[in-house]
This record gives C-alpha cells, sequence and structure tokens, in this order.
C-alpha cells in the first residue's frame, strides 16, 4: 500500500484548518491550522492525546462540527478537486456518505435502537441511489456481505440491541461504506471492542480498502494500531500537527520530542517493564494556549527561544516534517539526542 | 407481544379489583349514609327498614361481596342523593362531558407541546428557546383553577368572546379545556425538549447525519421517536389526570361532567355514587396506563422483547 503514487492521485488536501468552539468563557482553538493530504487507496494515522483536537478535525472534515458553538473559522478542504467549505448545506448532503463518511467510535450508541439495521442501511443507500425496493434490499445485503456478516438477508429485520458490539461495529462500517464513498474517517472505531475482535475489525478495514482502493484516515491514540494500518501518521497535539511523514520514518526516527515519547509509552511485549512510560504534565487547555509552542511546559529539552514563537516547520525527510525549533541549525538548547528506540528502563 | 399485553391487562384487573376495595372501604370510613337516608327524627322501625332496603343492617364483609358481586354484574347502585336514578344513568348522563372536555385539553397539550418542545431543542440558547422556557414556567407554577379564572376573566369578561360558564355549544367547552391543557403543554414541552436535546447528542443522530440524512429527517425520523418515551408516558398520564383533574375546573367552569357529579355526591355522602365515579376514574387511569404501555413497545422494539 505504501507510496509510490504521484500527486494527482490526491483525493483530498488539508489547508490550514482551523475550528473553533466558542464558549460565552473563551474561545476553543480545537482545529489550529492544520495543512494535511490524502491520497488514493493511503491510510493515514492522525495520533495523539485525548483533547488534542482529532474527533474535531474528522467531524471539519465532514462539515458536522457542532452547531452553533462550532464554527470553521479559516482554511480550505479540497475533497475530489472542489473545496467542501465552499458548498451549501443542501450540497453537503451529496459529499456526506458518498465522497467522504465516518466510522464513530462507539458501535454501541452508533445505531439508532428504534430501527431495524435492514433500514437504517437501506436509508443510507436511499440518499445516494433512487432504486426501486428490492434493488435496495440486495444492495443491503450486499453491503452487509462485504464486512462478512454472516447470513446478511436475515440480519436485516435485526433490531441493533439483537447483535453484538463487533457485529455492530460492522454494520456500522457497512452503512459508512454503503455508498462507496473515497475517504473513510475511522475515529477510534476499535476502541470499544475487545482485542480480538479489535484485530479482526482491523484486518476486515484492509481488505475492503485492499479491493475499494479506500483512502482512510484512522484517527486513534494508539500508536500500535497505527504500524499496523497506517502508511503515514500525523501527530497532533493542542490542535496543531507537529509531525507528520511516512509510518517507517515516524518510528524510526521521530523528530519532535512529543512524538518520540508517544513512541516510548507504547509497551512492548518482549520487554518486560516495571512501570509504563508517562509523558509529565498535561496539554494545555485549548482555550488558554501558551504563546510559542505548545510542548514547551512538558518538553525535556525546552530553551527560552520555544516560549517566544511558533516553531517553524522542518523537512526531515520526503514527506517527513515537524515542527520544533530545535531542529533548527542555530538552536542554542539542549540537543534533541539520537531517538533510541524504547527499552524496558525508559523514562 | 401478545403476553407482553396480556401481561398487561392481567395487571391492569388486579389494580382495578384493589381499587374496588379500597374505594369500598374508605366509603365507609367517612361517615354514616343513613344521616342522608334519614331525616333526624326517624323512628327506630324506619331506620330498621331502610338499612334493609339498603344492605345496610348486614356485617361489613357481606356487604362487600354483594358489593362486589353487583359490580359484577355491571350493576353499580341506587343512587342515593338523586331519587330515582342508579349511579349508572348518572355517569353515563355525564361522562360524556368530561371525555369532551378531557379529550380536547389533551388534543390541545399534545398538539402544542410535541413541536414546540421540538422546536425549542433544536433552537436551543435562542429567543425561541427563551420565550418557550418562560410560557413553561408560567404553565407549570400557576395552578389550573388560577389559570381558569384567569382565562374566564380575559375572554369571557372582558372580551366577551367565549361564555364565562355552562354547557351548550362548542364555544362553552374552550376556555375549560385551554385551562385544563395549559397546564400539562408546560411540562410535556420540557420534558420533550430535554429529551430531545438528549437524543441529538448522541451517536446514531450523529451517524445520521454521516449518511447525509437531511436534517428535517433527523430530526423527525431519528430524534422524535427515541426521544418521545419519556413525554409519552406523562402523556398517558395526563390523560388520566385530566379525567381527574377535570374536578377542578369542571367546578369553576360549572361544566356538567363527572366532575361535577362527583362533588355534588360527596357533599350529599352518596357513598355509592362517590364509589362509581371513583371506580371509574381509577379504571380510566388503567385503561390508559396499558394504553401507553402498548404503545411504548410498538416505538421501541427493545422493550417488545423483555
Amino acid at each position: 500500500m505504501t507510496a509510490v503514487q504521484t500527486a494527482t492521485d490526491t483525493i483530498l488536501e488539508v489547508n490550514d484548518l482551523k475550528t473553533y468552539i466558542f464558549t460565552r468563557a473563551a474561545t476553543v482553538k480545537a482545529v489550529d491550522g492544520i495543512s494535511f493530504n490524502l491520497r488514493k487507496g493511503e491510510t493515514l494515522g492522525i495520533v495523539g492525546e485525548s483533547g488534542c483536537g482529532k474527533t474535531m478535525t474528522a467531524l471539519s472534515l465532514l462539515r458536522l462540527v457542532p452547531k452553533p458553538a462550532g464554527r470553521i473559522v479559516e482554511g480550505e478542504i479540497v475533497l475530489n478537486g472542489e473545496d467542501i467549505l465552499q458548498k451549501s448545506e443542501d450540497e453537503m448532503r451529496d459529499v456526506r456518505g458518498r465522497q467522504i463518511s465516518m466510522i464513530l467510535q462507539d458501535p454501541q450508541t452508533s445505531l439508532n435502537p428504534v430501527f431495524t439495521i435492514g433500514n437504517q442501511l437501506r436509508e443510507a443507500l436511499g440518499i445516494a441511489h433512487r432504486e426501486n425496493k428490492s434493488s435496495m434490499l440486495s444492495r443491503a445485503v450486499d453491503a452487509l456481505r462485504k464486512v462478512n456478516v454472516a447470513a446478511p438477508e436475515r440480519r436485516l429485520d435485526d433490531y441493533p440491541h439483537q447483535m453484538s458490539g463487533g457485529m455492530k461495529q460492522r454494520v456500522v462500517g457497512a452503512i459508512a461504506m454503503s455508498c462507496e464513498p473515497g475517504v473513510i474517517i475511522a475515529d477510534e472505531p476499535t476502541t470499544a471492542l475487545d482485542v480480538t475482535i479489535q484485530l479482526q475489525y482491523l484486518r476486515l478495514l484492509k481488505e475492503i480498502q485492499a479491493e475499494t482502493g479506500l483512502a482512510i484516515i484512522f484517527i486513534t491514540h494508539d500508536f500500535g494500531v497505527v504500524a499496523r494500518m497506517c502508511d503515514r501518521v500525523a501527530v497532533m497535539y493542542a490542535g496543531r500537527i507537529i509531525e507528520q511523514g511516512d509510518v517507517r520514518d515516524i518510528f524510526s526516527r521521530p523528530a519532535h520530542p512529543y512524538t518520540q515519547a508517544l513512541i516510548n509509552s507504547v509497551p512492548k511485549l518482549e520487554q518486560s517493564v516495571d512501570r509504563l512510560y508517562s509523558i509529565d504534565g498535561q496539554p494545555p487547555l485549548l482555550s488558554n494556549l501558551p504563546e510559542g509552542c505548545r510542548f514547551a511546559p512538558r518538553c525535556p529539552y525546552v530553551s527560552d527561544q520555544c516560549y517566544e514563537a511558533y516553531p517553524s516547520s522542518y523537512q526531515l525527510d520526503e514527506g517527513h516534517h515537524a515542527d520544533c525549533w530545535a531542529l533548527d541549525a542555530n538552536w542554542q538548547g539542549t540537543p534533541i539526542e539520537e531517538f533510541v528506540p524504547p527499552t524496558g528502563t525508559a523514562g | 407481544m401478545q403476553a407482553y399485553i396480556l401481561r398487561r391487562v392481567v395487571q391492569g384487573i388486579l389494580a382495578i379489583f384493589v381499587i374496588c376495595t379500597v374505594t369500598f372501604a374508605l366509603a365507609r370510613v367517612s361517615g354514616d349514609p343513613l344521616n342522608v337516608l334519614l331525616p333526624e327524627e326517624a323512628s327506630e322501625e324506619q331506620i330498621e327498614l331502610i338499612k334493609a332496603e339498603w344492605g345496610l343492617d348486614k356485617p361489613l364483609h357481606m356487604q362487600y361481596l354483594q358489593y362486589l358481586g353487583k359490580l359484577f354484574r355491571g350493576d353499580l347502585g341506587e343512587a342515593i342523593a338523586w331519587p330515582n336514578s342508579t349511579a349508572t344513568e348518572l355517569i353515563v348522563q355525564r361522562l360524556p362531558n368530561t371525555i369532551k372536555l378531557s379529550a380536547l385539553a389533551l388534543i390541545v397539550s399534545g398538539v402544542i407541546a410535541f413541536p414546540v418542545g421540538v422546536l425549542v431543542a433544536i433552537k436551543k440558547d435562542t429567543p425561541f428557546d427563551y420565550g418557550g422556557k418562560l410560557f413553561a414556567i408560567l404553565g407549570q407554577s400557576a395552578p389550573t383553577f388560577a389559570v381558569g379564572l384567569i382565562l374566564m376573566w380575559i375572554f369571557a369578561v372582558q372580551l366577551n368572546i367565549f361564555p364565562t360558564s355552562g354547557s351548550g355549544g362548542i364555544e362553552y367547552i374552550i376556555l375549560p379545556a385551554l385551562a385544563l391543557g395549559y397546564y400539562n403543554v408546560a411540562a410535556l414541552m420540557r420534558l420533550t425538549r430535554s429529551s430531545m436535546l438528549e437524543v441529538l447528542d448522541t451517536e446514531y443522530v450523529k451517524l445520521a447525519r454521516i449518511k447525509g440524512v437531511p436534517e428535517w429527517k433527523v430530526v423527525w425520523k431519528h430524534c422524535f421517536r427515541n426521544a418521545l418515551i419519556v413525554p409519552l408516558t406523562y402523556f398517558g398520564l395526563i390523560g388520566a389526570v385530566l379525567i381527574t383533574g377535570s374536578v377542578v375546573i369542571e367546578t369553576v367552569f360549572a361544566w356538567p361532567g363527572l366532575g361535577h357529579l362527583v362533588i355534588k355526591a360527596i357533599l350529599f355522602r352518596d357513598y355509592v355514587v362517590v364509589q362509581a365515579v371513583v371506580l371509574l376514574f381509577a379504571t380510566a387511569f388503567v385503561i390508559i396506563n396499558i394504553m401507553v404501555d402498548v404503545l411504548y413497545a410498538y416505538i421501541d422494539p427493545r422493550i417488545r422483547y423483555t
């Protein structure tokens, strides 16, 4: 799957996207100027701690930021060559589900409890294709078969509460993918599932991707899942992407101290660890961001310069960038140590 | 589904039986009906005669069994305070009036409360929402008789659009129905609003939007049905409360319904009529509750299977 594709394959391009939430007390800068692009058939992982703006990024891509408090204030989201921020709400309905879709975190609550899954599937299909009932029925069955639901014909009349969590999540996947969107956002789709089911589900997503050339944006806080699933990674911290690049580059040469710390905090099977590594402190409040680098208060390499201005972006490899002053040629502070893949005694 | 309904019906019958017993007991504790049946200077013989006629000479448990036996045959008894009428006749005369009034009040509250509740939920934190809140608080804090009197004063006395009280054409029923409905509009609207807000925030509503479902359909298909459970319980209860609650409003507007009847019966210590009306109210309560339970099961499949 890895990228030997040309730039014309780009299906989604996000430029300087800013999504703020305006509350009475403060402005929460949930997404504060992020840019990335996504090629056909590619999987981009968006990684970061809870509350760093991952989910708000996803909702922005669908233009479903919670209203009226949330608003996309700036930027471009170019999907299939068109900036969807310029579209009307009516036009957006043709985009949602058909060009870009999303799998939500919790399968237990993602399906409407009072309608059969057949009804909910047909609804998704009906919006895209105005067809007669019997062909919709067979399409619904197909959609379920695609996500490995056994005996799909019989499942159509089931209500969500009659299904297991793993099954529900596959149905949610079937609904999201029923209209064959080019891009699908998976927002921590496996956190609510138990481990064996997680693996099954991730494999299923990969299979579908291989068949259909779907581009996936995989939102997670789990670097283990990233390694398994993604071609490229964008690491988010406090509303910004602080490092992005090819998944192998990021794992072998993470440049940003935050990325390094994240990778260090993944426990390894072959090492016994007394205490799991964790990053001291809390991420800043998105309503009260510090000047300069947002990671500075927690950064082991911090110097005065870090508090003055947000760092520039530095290129490390082809397509591998990081925002950190320590990467500057004129850096005066402690140089970032050569990254040593984590050992059991880290931290 | 059948088993579910059957279970509800059996429970209902049991409840009605318990109510029969309690009303029978209460009617006896509240005073001696002989005081009403006889003039003060009645002789011992006359008393015995009357006692025998009304079955009051028998021990209490026999009276109770007799009462149940008659009830089983659909005989609610001879009215004491209304000569030559049975309780059934009295009720049959007045029941249509009470049903008319309650039904209209229920329709008034439902038709206003559900759409407005949904609207203020969608328009949360806008002037719509604040206006709705004010309307709701007024309705919930004002007692029905006060609302009735205020409506009467504005529309009957000052504007002279409707008659103040009594019965007759459609114009007589509007003010009492509004007064009776308003309290419930308020409560029902707030319930609908909070229930809608909860549902609007769920993941499945998010998924519906992700699928590209138009917003009106998100609201009315995906949310409304889910949000309906709580207000519907209340809607059923007020259906029952309206029948009984009409006691106050029927008195204020001199509306010749059951409420009016039962007040008179209490004043005359006509325990037969009181028992009959209370039993009827209770039965109505039970039946409406069963209907609501069945409706639930229709709305929410999760209830159907448990």
